[in-house]
């Protein structure tokens, strides 16, 4: 049996509302939330970044894992698309800090917004094929929206992070499939600052497609229907896309409710279907099987079947819940506190 | 070990000196110090300086100022203690003529502070803390006395009032100092409204950024009596160091370093704190100059601020602190510091001191502590006139 | 600031790496090569723990270059459960808020950040402990 060992995320403590970025561009506040069913999101501080949320997310998923020792986490792959430096891996930082250096194999990730679910399925693989012991993956991201642009309400901040191993599983892997093809819905060039997208292209044509693409062929693969899932969560750009998508799959609101956090939470690109998972797994029982299905713009999914084990009953609590970092303890910003903390202001070098 | 006088003092002007350079402050004070001596030739110099090569790049002092001192092939050299630079020049030249070694020594001190701006003074000055756990997590040189000062308030119950009390002290003495930058008085009032630099400490909670330089001349006691000089004598020496990092000491209401140095200097002096009779301590921080009364056995752990708020630290107190106006309102050059404060003591024990801050009591033994950084260093000096 | 510098601190402010006398006890961050309190050679190494509480605290108003966008900030020294104390900064907490005995937990940080193109430094901060 290969699946998770442990899991964990970290998600900051400062929030900023739509009504507050849409009255500084004079934007209609009511519909963007309407819209995009969407009502605020996490905002980093300065002294938060990928690796620093990686590293708490960590933390989290060991706490889950009980005794690993982790010096036996044989690779360490961390996916995102904020990843502090452009050349110098955030995963050996990670790996420094939790003491898992130097036997270690280390890779950054990315691929839009499913650069996580790709660690985790590289990850699951190496466990799978006898390579490593455990195997650990990291989605997060604190990306960046454009001022003014429609993805300003959604980009926001956060990290999940899955221990793979064989050894006293939460989460057993049934299933994974991948599907991908070459759809430039939402790229970034080098240097620049702030990411570019096609508008409504990133809809049918990128997010649907694809996200489709991959939960019909693992569903066919496995040969379960919508009904025989416990949970299911979808990558989530904004609140509407994964309850549509949801809709047209034929699953429920219920099925989809606990691990759908972008109402409050928005989107954490790299971080979100991940941390869509954690919040499930928070709440599931011993034996539910959740689907879980990424998506990255460029594009492509990555569907993974989980079958909870006995052993969530002891680990769920051993580490802070998704969701209490999700709503308790939480400050919201202004615009301008907000564009100062996440380096939209231009300053003297 | 024999018996050794300061015979010259020479300070200069205190301030923002933008048309002087390290080198012209240095001679200056100097050379005064040299002519209130009369000696015609020195055997060695050690100069205090925190860090010329931060602040403007040069380091070799001790050569550099032999050379523009006009003083071919001396044996000079320059020592460190951060802000107790100056106090330890003065023990090095102390114990050079008391072993024997020389017979005229001059220990100066000398600080240029501002050809760096203000970013590149507080950098420099912050290579006196802990680098990589004080300094690397935010911590500044307010910061660190800051949080001595919350902590001594929590213990304590000291309050904003007593802090002010030795802002308004220091500058009502120094008002009368023509060598002070800040040479006028401040209110009650006026410090408690003052921008805030660090929780509690406000700005006039801080001594300054300042240029200047100091020098006193040391020999022994035959020498003193040849030159027709009042026999100023140092009957007592102490040296202590403590845990760089605040976090690493046991209790910061208290600075274990100036307890040390000071009970050193008592013993060798054969004297007790009773017999002194006034002392210039290191204000660099109002809550400082509470916390060292306290350390040096003057008024009882926690008393400090209160003795301050009743004054019996000022001038006309039971045991009269600062009458040069402290670092508060003379300034604090960095280096100079410690001489700074010898060149006053020296002054209160000739009855030399100018204006109304002589004191009237006829003091004979007086007292210096001069402390580096956020009190790792202290050197205790006591002084007596024959 | 230069890579080695930042570099040799890493077991220390990444994973909080700690050595512990073998003869009396004390515990030492950083490490050193004899114990302070007892003088002995050997040291047994420890991480320390991620909880404490707060001794003392001061909110920096006027900082220093590399963290003038940070200002108002707070540091704080917090003794930690095992006895240690370390100085850091005090985050996600309102500067007006902090109180002298408040329960801290250590979060990872980046504690500077060298303009455009130096390396990072990351390390620890304080924050309330809420869970």
């Amino acid at each position: 049996m290969v699946g998770i060992v442990g899991y964990g995320a970290h998600i900051p403590r400062h929030r900023i509302k739509v009504e507050e970025i849409a009255k500084v561009w004079g934007a209609d506040a009511p519909s963007y939330k309407k819209g995009l069913m969407l009502r605020e999101k996490s905002v980093p501080t300065p002294d938060c970044d990928t690796i620093t949320l990686s590293v708490e997310a960590t933390k989290n998923a060991l706490k889950r894992a009980g005794n690993l020792d982790p010096v036996e986490i044989g690779a360490i792959y961390i996916g995102s698309e904020s990843h502090p430096y452009a050349v110098k891996p955030s995963g050996t930082v990670v790996a420094e800090a939790i003491g898992a250096v130097p036997d270690i194999h280390c890779a950054d990730y990315e691929f839009a917004c499913k650069a996580g679910s790709e660690a985790m399925f590289v990850a699951l693989g190496l466990v799978k094929s006898g390579y490593i012991k455990y195997g650990l993956a990291i989605g997060g991201d604190t990306s960046q929206g454009a001022p003014g642009d429609a993805l300003e309400y959604s980009a926001s901040a956060g990290a999940a992070a899955f221990i793979m191993g064989s050894e006293n599983v939460i989460a057993e892997a049934l299933y994974t499939h991948s599907f991908m093809t070459d759809t430039p819905d939402f790229w970034r060039r080098e240097y620049q600052f702030y990411p570019q997208h096609g508008g409504r292209f990133t809809g049918e044509p990128a997010y649907f497609k694809h996200t489709m693409g991959a939960a019909n062929a693992i569903m066919e693969k496995s040969g379960m229907k919508p009904q025989d899932f416990a949970y299911v969560v979808f990558h989530q750009p904004n609140g509407k896309f994964p309850q549509r998508i949801g809709k047209m799959l034929g699953f429920t609101k219920e099925q989809i409710e606990p691990g759908w956090l972008s109402p409050t939470l928005g989107n954490t690109y790299s971080g979100a279907s991940p941390i869509g998972l954690t919040a499930t797994l928070d709440i599931s029982k011993p034996g539910d099987t959740i689907l879980m299905v990424s998506y990255g713009s460029g594009a492509g999914s990555d569907a993974f079947i989980w079958k909870v084990t006995e052993r969530i009953n002891d680990v769920r609590d051993r580490a802070v819940r998704t969701r209490k970092l999700l709503d308790e303890n939480i400050t919201y910003l202004d615009y301008g506190t907000y564009a100062k903390f996440r380096h939209k202001i231009r300053k003297n070098d | 070990m024999r018996d050794v006088a300061v015979v010259g003092v020479g300070i200069t002007k205190f301030g923002e000196i933008w048309e002087k350079s390290l080198r012209d402050i240095y001679v200056e004070a100097a050379l005064a110090a040299i002519d209130d001596a009369g000696v015609d030739h020195l055997d060695s110099m050690t100069v205090g300086c925190m860090t010329g090569g931060l602040f403007i790049g040069q380091e070799h002092l001790g050569s550099l100022l032999a050379d523009y001192l006009g003083q071919k092939n001396l044996a000079a050299s320059r020592v460190e203690s951060a802000c107790a630079s100056g106090g330890l020049a003065f023990r090095n030249a102390f114990i050079e003529v008391a072993s024997g070694m020389s017979d005229i020594v001059m220990a100066g001190g000398v600080e240029k502070m501002t050809d760096i701006g203000g970013d590149g003074a507080t950098y420099a000055l912050a290579a006196a803390a802990d680098q990589e756990y004080e300094v690397f997590n935010g911590a500044t040189f307010p910061g660190l006395y800051a949080l001595m000062a919350v902590a001594h308030m929590e213990k304590y119950g000291t309050t904003r009032d007593m802090l002010s009390a030795v802002a308004v002290k220091n500058h009502h003495n120094g008002s009368m100092n023509p060598y002070a930058q800040y040479p006028f008085k401040v209110t009650k009032e006026g410090v408690e409204s003052s921008v805030m630099v660090a929780s509690p400490l406000r700005i006039l909670d801080c001594s300054p950024i300042t240029d200047g330089a100091a020098a006193v001349i040391l020999t022994t006691v035959d020498i003193a009596k040849k030159l027709g000089k009042p026999i100023i004598k140092i009957i007592g020496s102490g040296h202590a160091t403590d845990m760089i990092a605040l976090h690493s000491r046991d209790d910061i209401t208290t600075l274990k370093a100036t307890t040390v140095a000071a009970e050193k200097a008592f013993k060798m002096a054969n004297k007790t704190i009773k017999d002194v009779d006034f002392a210039e301590v290191h204000d660099c921080f109002t809550i400082a100059e509470i916390i060292v009364t306290e350390s040096m056995g003057l008024f009882a752990p926690g008393k400090g601020g209160e003795a301050a708020l009743k004054g019996e630290t000022s001038l006309e107190g039971s045991f009269p602190i600062n009458t040069s106006g402290g670092l508060k309102s003379k300034g604090h050059p960095v280096g100079a510091t410690g001489a700074a404060q010898i060149v006053e003591v020296v002054k209160q024990l000739r009855g030399e001191a100018e204006n109304g801050r002589q004191l009237k009591t006829n003091p004979k033994v007086g007292m210096a502590q001069n402390m580096g950084g956020s009190g790792g260093s202290t050197l205790v000096h006591i002084l007596e006139v024959d | 600031m230069f890579p080695s510098r930042i570099w040799r601190e890493a077991k220390h402010r990444y994973r909080l790496e700690a050595g512990k006398c073998k003869k009396c006890g004390k515990i030492v961050f950083p490490y050193r090569l004899i114990c302070p309190e007892c003088g002995h050679r050997e040291f047994e190494k420890i991480i320390l723990p991620d909880t404490g509480k707060l001794m003392t605290y001061s909110v920096i108003r006027v900082a220093p270059s590399q963290f003038t966008d940070e200002a108002p900030y707070a540091i704080g020294i917090a003794e930690l459960s095992n006895g240690v104390k370390l100085l850091a900064q005090i985050a996600d907490c309102d500067v007006d808020k902090i109180k002298v005995g408040m329960e801290i937990r250590i979060e990872f940080r980046r504690v500077q950040t060298d303009s455009h193109h130096g390396v990072l430094s990351y390390g620890y901060k304080f924050v309330p402990k809420w869970y």
